[in-house]
């Protein structure tokens, strides 16, 4: 390490400084840079600022890490799925080597065309390299369905990084969630693409191979919604070997990635759980309605138990990595929770209701991305009001 | 009863004013800067939207409709006076406002001050003349399911201005590039907050 420090340092960093030839992309040395090495600067003067290792750097990468199980499996899931559909008895190995080569260059993709674009920006903007992207970066693949072409990901990449981020002043300042903005602009841009029963399981055929007899590449949600039964078991779901977008399916390893976000304090977890507990009641309330369904195929759907609601499509894993993001959620602690709450009671609500959208948990936080700054408006209110109060009867008691 | 919910929450989510039809942008882009005036807009325009429906629709039901002027005599039975509804809605709709203001000025100068020349702009905002218009071409059934649409338009309208003033309070503080400053986001704002409602379309109740 300190090698490469040393060598940084001498031969590569005067190239990038003031006055010297490549001046302009100093935002680029130094982001590749302070990947490696803490910042070394102090603050200068005085001031009462705190300095603590852990940036955004450094936060962004517990994400990422928190994400990595989620990846291997939904790599690995691709391809049992697609040697399940081929009807071929493949080895533990060939199934995942088949998803890895399937699911990398997506995620190239995704991180070449977001980061160059963050570059160029920062670039122009003459402004440090914003490592917001990293997260969303793994994120966007993540929820993209395997069969996606991969011009369709690097559009949806670009729209979610100007429109959703760079125009509101990058990293940290955006109101929605940009990687389901990516998601959602491919949703509703290339819908055959994003949706129905032929895009979540790869089925190329080589020669003399072919897709068995009564294969269905549906998602268990599109499934109950068209026709109320699902053949996939609670447990298949509830470890992931299910069809879905690549890395969502499985609530197992979600779970553990939440686990890792609590532990360290990088994601909410008064949002995850009243989310849970939103999807819950939404869930209760639909199986006691269930007789009042227009439809026998909803009736079924309605009937479905709440918590199997819960293990189902990306519900937990939206509500862990996309609802929890700490710059398009809700920053007060106490709106955290309403916040949480109508996204878990939304997201099943659309599941379950619409009839366009199988799956509801992209749709409900981008939803309720555009109402937690009044959530948050009306919290702070409600909190200078009560403080207003106490002031009003300590000084007149005084 | 199952109807009017359904007419009550698609006017409000699915169809809503400002996402689905973008009518009565100019107020909404105009008063969104502030949580608290936004508040008062909005509730003003509940108020007009659900009192000019109604309104309108007895207009349409009894006078301008074809044959609708059958009751004051059996020779009017063939008259369709439906060319004049354009001109009668915004009479009515102007009168009611002007109602509005009378009121709001004597019980409460406070918001009376506060929104200023929004209150009587209320009236040639095309939200409210578009509520009327939506409501003689959807054809309800009765005065209470137009009563309904009228209200819940009108806290469609409302959750949309009160959402987009929070959003811009918000943005007050963000880096925003200088050539977008202002209205330019906003309308970029707008145009996501629509991807955000956009959950609710199709919805079946």
């Amino acid at each position: 390490m300190k090698a490469i420090h040393d060598f940084l340092e001498d031969n590569i960093k005067p190239h990038f400084e003031k006055g010297a030839k490549y001046e302009k992309l100093w935002p680029v040395f130094d982001g590749f840079y302070t990947f490696l090495f803490v910042p070394g600067h102090t603050t200068p003067g005085k001031g009462a600022h705190i300095r603590d290792g852990i940036d955004l750097k450094r936060t962004m990468n517990t994400v990422i890490m928190a994400l990595v199980p989620c990846l291997l499996f939904g790599m690995w899931n691709v391809g049992y799925h697609h040697y399940n559909a081929l009807g071929i008895d493949a080895a533990f190995i060939d199934q995942f080597i088949f998803g890895a080569i399937k699911v990398i260059p997506i995620v190239i993709v995704s991180y070449g065309v977001g980061l160059g674009l963050e570059f160029l920006f920062c670039v122009i903007k003459g402004h440090q390299i914003e490592e917001g992207y990293l997260v969303s970066g793994m994120l966007i693949p993540l929820i993209m369905p395997v069969d996606i072409p991969l011009w369709m990901v690097a559009i949806s990449v670009a729209f979610a990084v100007v429109i959703g981020k760079e125009v509101f002043g990058g990293t940290g300042m955006n109101i929605f969630n940009p990687a389901l903005l990516a998601r959602a602009f491919a949703f509703f841009a290339y819908p055959t693409y994003m949706s129905g029963d032929k895009v979540w399981i790869n089925t190329s055929v080589q020669e003399g191979q072919a897709v068995v007899d009564g294969f269905s590449g549906a998602t268990i949600l599109g499934d109950l919604a068209t026709t109320g039964t699902t053949n996939y078991s609670p447990l298949e779901a509830f470890i992931g070997m299910i069809p879905g977008s690549i890395g969502e399916t499985s609530t197992l390893l979600v779970l553990l990635g939440a686990g890792l976000l609590i532990f360290t304090g990088i994601g909410s977890w008064r949002i995850m759980l009243s989310a849970v507990i939103g999807g819950a009641i939404m869930g209760l309330i639909f199986n006691g309605f269930a007789e009042y369904a227009i439809s026998p195929e909803q009736q079924a759907f309605m009937a479905v138990p709440f918590w199997q609601q819960l293990i189902f499509g990306g519900f937990a894993f939206g509500v862990v990595f996309m609802a929890t993001d700490p710059v398009s959620g809700s920053q007060t602690e106490l709106g955290k929770y309403y916040y949480g709450f109508f996204i878990g009671f939304f997201a099943i609500m659309i599941r379950v209701f619409n009839p366009a959208y199988p799956e509801g948990i992209m749709l409900a936080i981008l939803f309720m991305n555009t109402m937690a700054p009044l959530i948050d408006h009306y919290v702070i209110q409600a909190n200078i009001k009560k403080r207003q109060k106490r002031l009003a009867l300590k000084t007149a008691g005084a | 009863m199952q109807e009017l919910v359904n007419i009550f929450v698609k006017s409000i989510f699915v169809d809503n004013m400002v996402f689905a039809y973008f009518l009565g942008m100019c107020s909404y882009l105009a008063v969104s800067k502030k949580v608290s005036t936004a508040v008062g807009l909005g509730i003003a325009v509940i108020f007009v939207l659900s009192v000019t429906v109604p309104a309108n629709y007895l207009l349409q039901n009894y006078v301008l409709a074809e044959g609708a002027l059958a009751w004051v005599s059996e020779d009017f039975a063939t008259i369709d006076l439906s060319f004049l509804s354009f001109i009668l809605f915004i009479a009515i709709i102007a009168s009611m406002v002007q109602l509005v203001e009378m009121l709001v000025e004597k019980f409460s100068p406070a918001l009376y001050g506060a929104l200023g020349i929004f209150l009587p702009l209320i009236a040639v905002n095309c939200a409210i003349l578009g509520g009327s218009l939506f409501m003689q071409e959807r054809n309800y059934a009765n005065i209470t399911e137009a009563t309904v649409f009228g209200f819940g338009s009108g806290i469609g309208w409302f959750l949309a201005i009160v959402a987009i003033a929070a959003i811009r309070e918000k943005i007050q503080y963000s880096n925003v590039p200088a050539p977008l400053k202002g209205l330019g986001i906003t309308f970029i704002v707008t145009g996501l907050m629509g991807i955000g409602f956009m959950s609710f379309m199709g919805i079946k109740l």
